[in-house]
């Protein structure tokens, strides 16, 4: 038997697991797997990124406006697909507090947070393959077993880079990429209209095309888009640049409930202060 | 120490290799799920029978205009969810049985006697079931509403509301709240019928349908309204969200 703690497995707990190999191997129906369209385009000048919003619980949507494109670096962003808590843990997001004193800046996640330390000591810009080797190596790491599916773009002094990272740790190099269950629906899109050297303008369009044929064709995915445009002007977080569609019914007069619908068997009011004993009036 | 063995043990096995044809197939299944949503609600005078028109297989459409409310008779709609193959080839049965009791009676049989017959034809499949969900929505002999609701192997109730498929649990609490009554067994009997008008009904039925495809992702594309009473049926059909 194996002992876990002699090895170096990272940040994961794994003392159960030679228990769950006696019961016959662990499969966990506990993490929200989003169905996801996700993609990605090089231009002239940049990069960007499209994301879908919907995200799901087996066949119900758990969130109607979620966000999936991540944020790496300033000028590093990266889109996520397939296991929820996976994507989140593995790329990044960021939390800004004003404080009265200063501006507090939380980031949370392993690739973001590398990142920053990395930028901090070399006093550098980030760039986009630092975030795409450490992605594929912790991946490859976990055998597949950290399911994230992620589309990774950035502007770096190598200039526009677009790659895909599988969740066993493979990765592609490409102009133009999609991911997550609404893939094949994007990149049909992406077949048929890609070209080279295109304007911010149409490469924006394309993708928005790209995840809208997965909004519609791919029930895994759905609500709004979202785009990240990544040059060396700067970065653009274009959330929900389009809703596509709204609610085609709403009820008129809604859903009032005529007062006493629910029966008040007791009352009882008392006051927060222990020096009135009468109970304050509030009715 | 021992050392990881990234491969694990040697599970190689000759024999399984070269083909144990029985185990290739074990995955297979003759059913499959094509989700949707089907509802009814019965009125004092008028009854609605209504479905949304995506019919999907895991995560992909087939159609957006698949109706799966059909006319059985005169005064008699029925409605199905779950494996669209199982509910076709169970309603070309049950019309091949509604004209043979039209030529045997000389007249259509009524929403009641189609109800049973139902129940019976689910029954005889009980142990390779149609993997069908249905409602029969009709007038029955006075002209009052009648709905009823099953189950894939034939167990069924009158009713004076009831919803299946994918979007029922999204659906059925809403319709308890809204319209939940006395119940039709109690004595001395009292209207059970809901209390809501024809327009009325037809409003809650449109939300329900538009709530439900927000939130079920086998809900959606369109949504038809059947709606009969003394001037016959009428058809209305409303679009819902597409994604």
């Amino acid at each position: 038997m194996q002992d876990p703690d002699a090895f170096d497995l990272g940040g994961f707990e794994f003392s159960a697991s030679s228990h769950n190999a006696k019961e016959g191997g662990f499969t966990s129906k506990l993490a929200t797997k989003t169905g996801t369209t996700i993609s990605g385009v090089i231009y002239a000048d940049g990069v960007v990124l499209g994301a879908d919003t919907r995200s799901t619980n087996g066949e119900t949507v758990a969130d109607k406006n979620c966000e999936k494109i991540h944020y790496i670096a300033p000028n590093i962003y990266c889109c996520g697909a397939g296991t929820a808590a996976d994507t989140e843990a593995v790329t990044g997001t960021y939390y800004v507090y004003f404080s009265i004193f200063q501006l507090i800046l939380i980031l949370k996640g392993m690739v973001s947070s590398a990142l920053f330390l990395h930028r901090k000591s070399t006093l550098r810009e980030s760039r986009v393959v630092s975030a795409q080797s450490i992605l594929k190596s912790h991946l490859f790491k976990y055998q597949g077993h950290v399911g994230a599916a992620l589309v990774l773009g950035g502007f770096d002094i190598h200039g526009p880079q677009l790659f895909t990272v599988y969740p066993h740790g493979s990765s592609d190099c490409l102009p133009y990429a999609t991911m997550g269950s609404g893939s094949l629906a994007a990149m049909s899109i992406f077949e048929s209209d890609y070209k080279d050297g295109m304007s911010e303008d149409e490469a924006k369009l394309l993708v928005a095309r790209s995840i809208r044929a997965g909004i519609f064709n791919d029930l895994g995915s759905g609500s709004n888009i979202d785009l990240c445009v990544l040059s060396r002007a700067g970065t653009k977080y274009l959330r929900n640049f389009e809703i596509p569609q709204e609610r085609t019914y709403i009820r008129a007069e809604g859903y009032k409930f005529k007062t006493g619908t629910t029966v008040i068997n007791k009352r009882n009011f008392q006051t927060a202060t222990s020096t009135t004993t009468e109970p304050k009036k509030i009715l | 120490m021992e050392t990881y063995d990234a491969v694990g043990e040697n599970n190689f096995n000759p024999s399984s290799y070269h083909g144990n044809h029985t185990k290739q197939h074990a995955t297979w299944s003759p059913y499959d799920n094509n989700g949707g949503t089907v509802m009814a609600v019965a009125g004092e005078d008028y009854v609605i029978c209504a479905a949304d028109t995506r019919m999907s297989t895991g995560y992909s459409i087939m159609t957006r205009q698949y109706t799966k409310v059909d006319e059985m008779s005169p005064k008699t709609l029925m409605a199905s969810a779950g494996f669209m193959a199982d509910a076709a080839t169970l309603k070309k049965l049950l019309k091949g049985r509604c004209d043979q009791y039209q030529f045997a009676n000389n007249k259509p049989i009524g929403c009641v006697a189609f109800a049973q017959m139902l129940s019976n034809t689910l029954y005889m499949r009980r142990f390779f079931p149609y993997y069908a969900f249905n409602i029969v929505a009709g007038l029955d002999a006075e002209g009052k509403g009648a709905v009823f609701t099953y189950d894939a192997v034939g167990s069924y109730e009158r009713t004076n509301y009831s919803c299946q498929g994918s979007g029922q649990q999204l659906i059925m609490p809403v319709l308890d709240n809204q319209l939940k009554t006395v119940s039709p067994l109690v004595l001395p009997a009292v209207s059970s019928a809901t209390p809501l008008s024809e327009e009325e009904a037809i409003d809650l039925i449109k939300d329900c349908f538009a709530t439900a495809g927000e939130r079920d992702i086998y809900t959606g594309d369109a949504v038809e309204l059947f709606v009969m009473n003394k001037d016959g049926i009428r058809k209305e059909t409303m679009p819902l969200k597409t994604d």
